[in-house]
């Protein structure tokens, strides 16, 4: 018996990836060029596969910004807020989040995964009640671990479901919180949020929404899902990350209610990690100035995730259930998805690789994303490489419609029940 | 209404065959993740499906708790309000 033999089912799927040279979980990038291309060794690769929705990466003013902060305040603040202090920065970039969102409290966190272990563990006490989205992503299902509340899921975007849990919690003591995101990061598919307001509102609940994927993307001013399905005053909790529209990296959390601010010294994934560095707060609160001065990127990126969805739905593919900037295509395996990615990948173009049970109802997913920074010629190449590749190995008939139809309005061909 | 034991084994038993590709000999000594190759969010799926038919809600801690069959008809019975 040896420490590592848990892992063994794991680690053989990990050897049998290597083996056959098409490991998506180990590629590394040897340079990276814009926020749409890279290197590896010799091949120029186009990136579909990142998190980069508003390609504001390598934006002048940004870098400029970064290293006047770096060179003015230091490489890192070695500390956490609460043993070592704030920075002027911090606290500047909580006051811009605020004057964003329009709300009157803004924690920023060291990851947006710390922003939601650190909210959903503190807020959720031992008597009260989380109930989570079957969907949520990873960081919401562990910060439910990490406190000491009680955990239910209900059925993905599903009030109704919703709805007859928390009836059944009426007459149990403690509160209800209910959490949910704005984009899904695995089909694309956004919330019902409208109805899961009225629902948490029938029932007293309180309402986080993680607009990770949604921060920039969606809504009139790019505050997210909910500014879109207006909905804000029932949202008691936004939480966001700063590593995907904004390009840098850091996490938080925004609100209207009053006490808010004693979470501080409160919760833990904020109290005893290290705060972000100068560099990442300066960009970051550039980046956020950027979002709301260039709306033209949100339209771009729109049209970029509409440009692709059509293409690949002409091609045949059966995407999520409707267009976004995470374009995936559900594989009939796993097998199908390594193949298609280390094809897709020899040909040049990068992408992702999602499988259960990090995906919804065990689905193999050949995950793309789109980023404002990509032309439009990009993207048409980047359909013209599925086509090319999904032919040769024969999942795209040869009578498949090329990319002429992408403005067509696509009617996708839905496989997911649950969206 | 509350179900008998039997009656929850019964509703446990049928929802798996409903999900299973190919048909298995179940037991209370089948073990939901190692006998029957599911992972931990298709177990939550399924008892997801269970807790419709018998109108409770499971909280993950107790269906992380559940290794076979039989503790998985316990825990719902025990939290059906059963005797
Ligand atoms: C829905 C959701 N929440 C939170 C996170 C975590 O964000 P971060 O990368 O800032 O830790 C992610 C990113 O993977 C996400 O997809």
């Amino acid at each position: 018996m040896s420490l590592f033999d848990k892992f063994e089912p794991l680690n053989a799927q990990y050897v049998r990836l290597e083996a056959i040279d098409a490991n998506p979980f180990a590629i590394t990038f040897d340079h990276v060029l814009s926020p749409t291309e890279a290197m590896i060794g010799d091949s120029r690769i186009l990136l579909l596969g990142t998190n980069n929705y508003l390609g504001l990466t390598y934006d002048t003013e940004i870098v400029t910004k970064a290293v006047q902060a770096t060179r003015a305040f230091g490489t890192g603040t070695t500390g956490s807020r609460i043993a070592n202090g704030s920075y002027d920065g911090h606290k500047k970039l909580e006051r811009a989040l605020k004057d964003f969102y329009g709300r009157k409290h803004a924690m920023v966190f060291s990851t947006g995964y710390q922003a939601n272990l650190g909210i959903i563990s503190t807020l959720a006490g031992k008597n009260d009640h989380l109930l989570l989205d079957a969907d949520s992503h990873a960081s919401i299902y562990d910060g439910s671990r990490l406190g000491h509340a009680q955990v239910t899921r209900f059925r993905h975007n599903d009030p109704n479901d919703l709805h007859k849990r928390l009836r059944r919690l009426a007459d149990v003591p403690g509160d209800k919180i209910v959490v949910v995101e704005g984009i899904y990061s695995m089909l694309g598919d956004t919330a019902p949020l409208r109805e899961f307001a009225e629902v948490k509102r029938e029932w007293g609940a309180y309402l986080i929404v993680d607009e990770a994927h949604s921060l920039g993307v969606l809504g009139e001013t790019g505050r997210g899902l909910a500014e879109m399905q207006n909905v804000e005053p029932d949202v008691d909790f936004v939480v966001g990350t700063f590593s995907k529209s904004l390009g840098s990296v850091g996490g938080f959390c925004v609100s209207n209610l009053d006490d808010f601010d004693i979470l501080r010294v409160a919760c833990r994934p904020y109290m005893f990690t290290a705060s972000l560095p100068p560099g990442v707060i300066a960009a970051t609160m550039e980046a956020l100035h950027q979002l709301r001065a260039r709306p033209e990127l949100r339209l771009r990126l729109i049209e970029n995730a509409r440009r692709l969805y059509a293409g690949l739905t002409g091609l045949g593919f059966c995407l999520g259930p409707e267009p976004s900037p995470v374009v995936s295509a559900i594989m009939p395996n796993p097998e199908t998805a390594f193949a298609l990615w280390s094809d897709l990948l020899k040909a040049g173009l990068y992408t992702n690789v999602s499988l259960p049970p990090a995906t919804p109802n065990g689905l193999a997913l050949l995950r793309s994303s789109v980023s404002a920074a990509h032309t439009p010629q990009q993207i048409d190449h980047a359909i013209a490489l599925f086509e090319q590749t999904g032919r040769a190995l024969g999942m795209v008939p040869a009578s498949a419609a090329t990319h002429a139809s992408h403005h067509a309005a696509a009617s996708p061909s839905l496989s997911v029940t649950s969206a | 209404m509350n179900e008998s034991v039997d009656d929850i084994r019964t509703i446990v038993t049928s929802t798996l065959r409903a999900l299973l590709p190919a048909p298995v000999e179940l037991s209370d000594n089948t073990n939901i993740m190692r006998d029957l190759g599911l992972d931990s969010v298709s177990v939550m799926d399924f008892v997801m499906e269970t807790e419709e038919c018998l109108d409770i809600s499971v909280p993950l801690d107790r269906i992380s708790e559940v290794e076979t069959i039989g503790d998985l008809v316990t825990m719902l019975h025990d939290l059906k309000g059963g005797d």
